[in-house]
């Protein structure tokens, strides 16, 4: 195909269309009653971060030390449970969710190509799953210091904290841009989604005992790469986890970008071959 | 040049190892064509593979020149009203079928003119602005419907469309079926109510666990039937002298005087030969007939010849 073909697309057509659905997909997705554990994700952390900032005594313990909590926070919690089971939650149902409720057909017999369908649904999930996470991220680490008043304020707008805030922010955006392309290809490819979902969680998580080059193959890597403050392995297992050179930014975020949009393309391809028929 | 038609070419769909419908070969002309046949006989089957919600296991389908795999294009001209009772949460009746109007492309006033264009045909202006979910049975189907026709395609495809309306909708909605197929679009109907089938289908398909077992006009389709020989009932004033002459010919295997003794219904293997022998009958005895008319050749009777009780439920 060459730029001639490709220019002679009907762009301005899929623009409308695109639009079109994600007026449709984004009430569902943002307000499903369904969706009521994605809320407790994402409030979890702003309400655990909050109550931190009331009950926590003065000379306690340190901004330094409330950072690298954060840190903590943002890598097991957000990255590895919120995000990741949230992402679960908004893309795998995107397809999977319509053919339960026995609405998908009225998608399917629109006059709009299913990779239209399937990219401007990633489109809807994605704003969700941003506003939901990157939110829930900003507010965590506002809230977890907020205690520390003018000491807070001189360190986000006079110190390091806005860069570390807009990297969080970056970072969850990312996650949720590549967790839901993977999410959304397993709710167009499997019936059930929880057994592949589980089963890339579980190698997500293995991820730091990995040798370096199977450490590539997830997307875990790259976002801890990105994380501003690097939270070292702990605990027992920590022994058994290799240390791999981070991947620089410049590389980790036009390599996440990328294989997101790998993995939605070939979703958008598996879309075209999907059929209704809801007896199954 | 030929009339656009909707062909299926040797087409099956199994399953797993369940039969869908098997070597299927059609070719539609416009106007309306019904699909008969009982439960599970592959009626919404059909309906599904010519709308592309499935895929054929063998075989080509092309709806007016276009496969089903091209919904880009195929949705521009075709409209399917389907079984299920389903929609999309929180959506008034307008924002249904403007909603997706906005899906095909079009600008907001022309989604705007053709969903209420579409609302006023289906007797839905009122409550278009009450949510889905909120509506009765017969409600629900008629914004299904209005859903199907309001970009006013080529081809409407209508699964069991009567599901659920009162008598006066459902007058309502076969007009528009006759109008639309009056005006050389291609309407599908599946429906078990066979009576009104008959009154309102140029042409039936009858199917039966997945194969079509007939199709054509429903005259056509009942001649072809030589195994059940033909009832026709003659109106006249002497039915009983009538049914004394007609005995005396092989063909005529029985004649029984209708039940206000006016007319008398035979049956005859040859129903050419009945209509000759009625005339010469008339110049020989000054028979007064009224009306000769095929008494069995309705959807009804064909279905239940061709199909019988043992096809289960229509």
């Amino acid at each position: 195909m060459n730029w001639s073909q490709i220019a002679a697309m009907p762009w301005m057509l899929w623009r409308r269309q695109v639009a079109a659905i994600l007026r449709l997909e984004l009430k569902k997705s943002l307000f499903s009653k369904r969706a009521w554990w994605i809320y407790v994700l994402t409030l979890g952390p702003v309400v655990v971060t909050a109550l931190h900032s009331l009950f926590s005594r003065f000379g306690e313990h340190t901004l330094a030390e409330d950072t690298m909590v954060f840190a903590g926070i943002f890598q097991v919690y957000f990255l590895r449970l919120g995000i990741f089971f949230g992402c679960v939650g908004i893309f795998s149902n995107l397809f999977r969710g319509e053919v339960l409720e026995r609405t998908m057909h009225y998608y399917f017999l629109a006059p709009v190509r299913r990779e239209v369908l399937a990219v401007s649904k990633y489109l809807a999930g994605l704003v969700a799953a941003v506003v939901f996470f990157v939110g829930s991220v900003a507010l965590s680490f506002i809230c977890i210091s907020m205690h520390w008043g003018p000491v807070f304020q001189q360190y986000l707008f006079h110190g390091p904290g806005m860069a570390q805030l807009l990297s969080y922010m970056l970072t969850a955006a990312l996650a949720c841009a590549g967790y839901g392309a993977v999410f959304l290809l397993i709710g167009v490819m499997f019936r059930n989604p929880m057994i592949p979902a589980v089963t890339v969680w579980v190698w997500e998580n293995l991820n730091s005992f990995l040798p370096s080059l199977l450490k590539k193959f997830s997307v875990i890597f790259y976002l801890k790469s990105l994380s501003p403050v690097d939270v070292a392995p702990d605990g027992p297992l920590a022994i058994l986890a290799t240390v791999t050179d981070p991947t620089p930014a410049w590389l980790a975020i036009p390599g996440l970008l990328a294989v997101s949009a790998v993995v939605l393309a070939y979703a958008a391809v598996r879309a075209r071959g999907l059929e209704v028929s809801y007896s199954e | 040049m030929s009339e656009p038609r909707i062909t299926f070419d040797n087409v099956s769909r199994f399953y797993g190892e369940v039969l869908g419908v098997n070597r299927v070969n059609l070719s539609i002309p416009p106007g309306i064509t019904s699909l008969v046949g009982p439960n599970g006989s592959g009626k919404t089957t059909l309906m599904n593979l010519m709308t592309g919600l499935l895929r054929p296991s063998r075989g080509q389908i092309s709806v007016l020149g276009i496969p089903p795999d091209r919904p880009d294009d195929l949705f521009r001209r075709m409209g399917y009203c389907t079984q299920v009772d389903a929609f999309p949460k929180g959506l008034t009746g307008y924002e249904f079928i403007y909603s997706f109007l906005l899906i095909h492309g079009m600008v907001e006033s022309e989604a705007d003119k053709l969903t209420r264009e579409a609302l006023e045909r289906v007797s839905m202006v009122e409550a278009a602005d009450r949510l889905v979910a909120a509506y009765s049975k017969g409600m629900r189907q008629r914004i299904k419907l209005a859903q199907a026709i309001a970009h006013k395609p080529a081809v409407l495809v209508l699964d069991e469309p009567l599901n659920g309306l009162d008598p006066m909708a459902r007058a309502e909605t076969i007009a528009l079926f006759e109008q639309w197929g009056g005006e050389g679009r291609h309407v599908i109907v599946s429906s078990h109510i066979l009576h009104e089938v008959d009154r309102i289908s140029d042409q039936v398909i009858l199917l039966s666990h997945g194969y079509v077992v007939a199709e054509g006009q429903i005259q056509g389709v009942r001649s072809e039937v030589k195994d059940q020989p033909m009832q026709i009932l003659v109106r006249c004033d002497k039915p009983g002298m009538l049914a004394a002459r007609l005995f005396e010919r092989d063909h005529v295997v029985e004649a029984k005087v209708h039940e206000d003794g006016k007319g008398l219904l035979v049956r005859t293997r040859d129903a050419d030969s009945l209509y000759l022998l009625l005339n010469r009958i008339v110049m020989e005895t000054g028979l007064e007939v009224e009306t000769v008319a095929p008494a069995d050749d309705d959807v009804n009777s064909v279905y239940q010849y061709l199909i019988g009780e043992g096809g289960g439920t229509v």
